[in-house]
């Protein structure tokens, strides 16, 4: 029993890790309507940037604040050159922009900072300590702390200020929100930058978990299972999802790859939001979109 | 997306029909010199031509053709086609070691009877999901037939490494496995499935998916059987791809392996499809070659330009890179792909020529 709850403890914690990425998702959908695929490769350029910059013996503090304006110049850049020209498009075709798009980020920030495998170490010791009989590792936990004070950071963000009224404004009728003076492309702008802000945090946390790799683009393919199950525009959706397919994940590593033969968790995940999908299309946390001729 | 309310209009005017009668033929004629000029190739080209670059061009084709009739003309977006090459490859593979009698032909269709199957069975979530949902699920198929391979030695006959050599290929006596037969089996499939698909895509059924893709909502309304199109429409492109597949495995590889038809290949074929153009038959071979072609030609010049100074990885960096940029760059500008352009430029020419 007690080796089940520590399997489900490390899940739900891994989960918190998928849940970072996804809430960057959540932000841009949220405003633009866009399902960003490019996500994963902002994660990568972000980590890459840093680790780069700290190679060079720059300080942490620095390193992060050059790390956040190249994000938030792709930002900028994505927004005047792929998304300003596509506005009105359906869905899948800037869908399909934002994969380009991270093919682009992907090939550039290799070019320019190389595609070998980096170590990046955040000071955080990863001894797992022991918690009412549960061993748990310390660096989740962090990762989990941290997760959990974006959310916090997000929703004061979204709720009380200004920019954040104007985005929600956005998100719920454009055209309304045009009519009384908002800027759409400011906000977008705003909104692609922030996003940029979070990949740059689960970057680094992914970087320090696995290296900085290329590998770290995959994350965007494990965090689209945990949008699925939690909805598109629910950061709370975003969470849950993330706790449901890292516990499902490692569960079914567990118990149902002894049955099949193992490495289950690369279409676990999947399945289990197809399973959703079926029974509520929208997510969990999503709102259902109204159909009209 | 499609041509037909323009061509509709434009046919009230007599003197556009002259044009529009000219462009058809002249379009007509250029497929007739194409595949005269593809069937007299292996007369010319040495085996690298046939081996590298004819080879997979011709199959990437078969598969973007695939695609293009879920994606293009019945609107239902699909990561899985990696996957659906797979079932494909490994039932022909299972077909032709278990079953020898048949004839290959045989193998292949119900190689790819076996994949449309299971497209099938993965289009379920397109009757309540749509849009990218629907990526997301036919990810889940890629990442399970994926692991599904890779996992059971039954599919693989229990090879020890977890790549196979294809049986030898022979049809009515005359083997096939030189670079020439490998060519002219591949070459005669493409024809022969694209001059079907092609015939299906203005069939009632074809007609049924355009109106599914542009607004299913609305055909579903005017009586259009929504759920049993999406469904054939998964069937069809599956057992296209399906084919694909096995062509890929043993007429160009020479082996099955799952690796090669991971999700880097599904992505390659909806490139192909969005570069070449969705919704139109010549797009296929359009983005195919785009695709085959230009990594050949960076590979060359990439050498001869730097002299070798700059290393391959480097290379297929800039490569990818360009990709994306082009994507995004069609995507805006012309969304219907290069079939477009072509097409613009077969009116401007016919136009000329009635003047």
């Amino acid at each position: 029993m007690s080796f089940f709850i520590e399997t489900l403890v490390g899940g739900l914690l891994a989960g918190v890790m998928y849940s970072l990425v996804a809430i960057g998702f959540v932000l841009v959908f949220k405003a633009s309507g866009v399902f960003n695929f490019a996500q994963g490769s902002m994660v990568l350029c972000a980590a890459l940037t840093f680790v780069t910059l700290r190679d060079k013996g720059i300080d942490f503090w620095l390193a992060a604040l050059i790390t956040l304006a190249v994000m938030v110049l792709i930002a900028i850049a994505v927004e005047r050159v792929v998304l300003r020209p596509l506005v009105n498009r359906p869905q899948i075709t800037l869908f399909m922009a934002t994969l380009g798009v991270s093919f682009v980020i992907e090939g550039l920030a290799q070019i320019v900072m190389g595609a070998s495998v980096h170590e990046l170490d955040l000071g955080i010791v990863d001894t797992p300590i022991e918690i009412g009989g549960v061993q748990v590792s310390q660096f989740d936990l962090i990762a989990a702390g941290t997760a959990g004070i974006l959310v916090v950071a997000l929703s004061i963000f979204f709720n009380k200020t200004r920019v954040g009224i104007a985005l929600r404004a956005i998100a719920d009728d454009p055209q309304a929100a045009l009519s009384i003076g908002i800027r759409l492309q400011t906000l977008w702008q705003i909104v692609w930058g922030v996003a940029g802000f979070v990949s740059l945090v689960a970057g680094l946390l992914w970087g320090a978990r696995q290296g900085v790799q290329f590998a770290l683009t995959l994350v965007v393919l494990k965090a689209l299972p945990v949008l699925i199950i939690g909805g598109f525009t629910s950061i709370t959706g975003a969470i849950v999802g993330g706790l449901i397919v890292g516990a499902g994940d490692s569960l079914a590593e567990i118990y149902l790859g002894s049955l099949l033969g193992g490495s289950v968790s690369t279409w676990f995940s999947y399945v289990l939001a197809v399973a959703f999908l079926l029974i509520r299309p929208a997510g969990l946390f999503g709102e259902a979109p109204i159909e009209r001729i | 997306m499609s041509t037909i309310g323009t061509e509709a209009i434009e046919g009230f005017n007599p003197s556009h029909e002259t044009v529009q009668s000219t462009r058809d033929r002249l379009r007509a004629g250029s497929v007739v010199v194409l595949l005269a000029a593809l069937a007299g190739i292996p007369l010319v080209a040495n085996d690298y031509w046939l081996n590298a670059v004819l080879i997979p061009f011709l199959i990437m084709s078969l598969t973007a053709l695939g695609l293009n009739l879920l994606m293009g003309y019945a609107g239902q977006a699909s990561l899985g086609s990696g996957g659906f090459m797979s079932v494909g490859a490994y039932a022909t593979y299972n077909l032709l070691l278990r079953l020898p009698e048949l004839p290959l032909p045989v193998s292949l269709l119900l190689g790819g009877i076996i994949s449309g199957l299971v497209g099938v069975i993965a289009g379920l979530p397109s009757l309540r999901i749509k849009g990218f949902y629907l990526v997301a699920s036919t990810l889940a198929t890629q990442f399970l037939l994926e692991w599904l391979f890779n996992q059971y030695g039954w599919f693989s006959n229990y090879s020890t490494s977890s790549s196979i050599s294809a049986p030898r290929l022979a049809f009515l006596g005359h083997d096939l496995s030189s670079p020439t037969g490998r060519y002219l089996l591949t070459l005669t499939t493409v024809v022969v499935v694209t001059a079907v698909a092609a015939r299906l895509a203005r069939s009632q059924t074809g007609r049924a998916w355009m109106a599914i893709r542009d607004m299913d909502t609305a055909a579903s309304v005017i009586g259009v059987p929504v759920s049993a199109g999406k469904l054939k429409a998964f069937f069809v492109s599956s057992l296209v791809i399906g084919i694909a597949g096995a062509l890929w495995a043993f007429a160009y590889l020479g082996t099955v392996d799952a690796r090669s038809f991971n999700l880097d290949r599904s992505f390659q074929v909806m490139f192909a499809i969005i570069i070449g153009g969705m919704g139109s038959i010549s797009g296929n071979f359009l983005g195919a070659a785009f695709m085959i072609f230009v990594p050949i030609l960076l590979d060359h010049f990439g050498g001869g330009v730097f002299g070798g100074a700059v290393d391959p990885g480097q290379l297929e960096n800039f490569q990818k890179a360009l990709f994306g940029a082009l994507i995004v760059w069609f995507l805006i500008k012309e969304p219907r792909g290069l079939a477009a352009l072509l097409s613009r430029a077969w009116t401007r020419l016919a136009s000329r020529i009635n003047r």
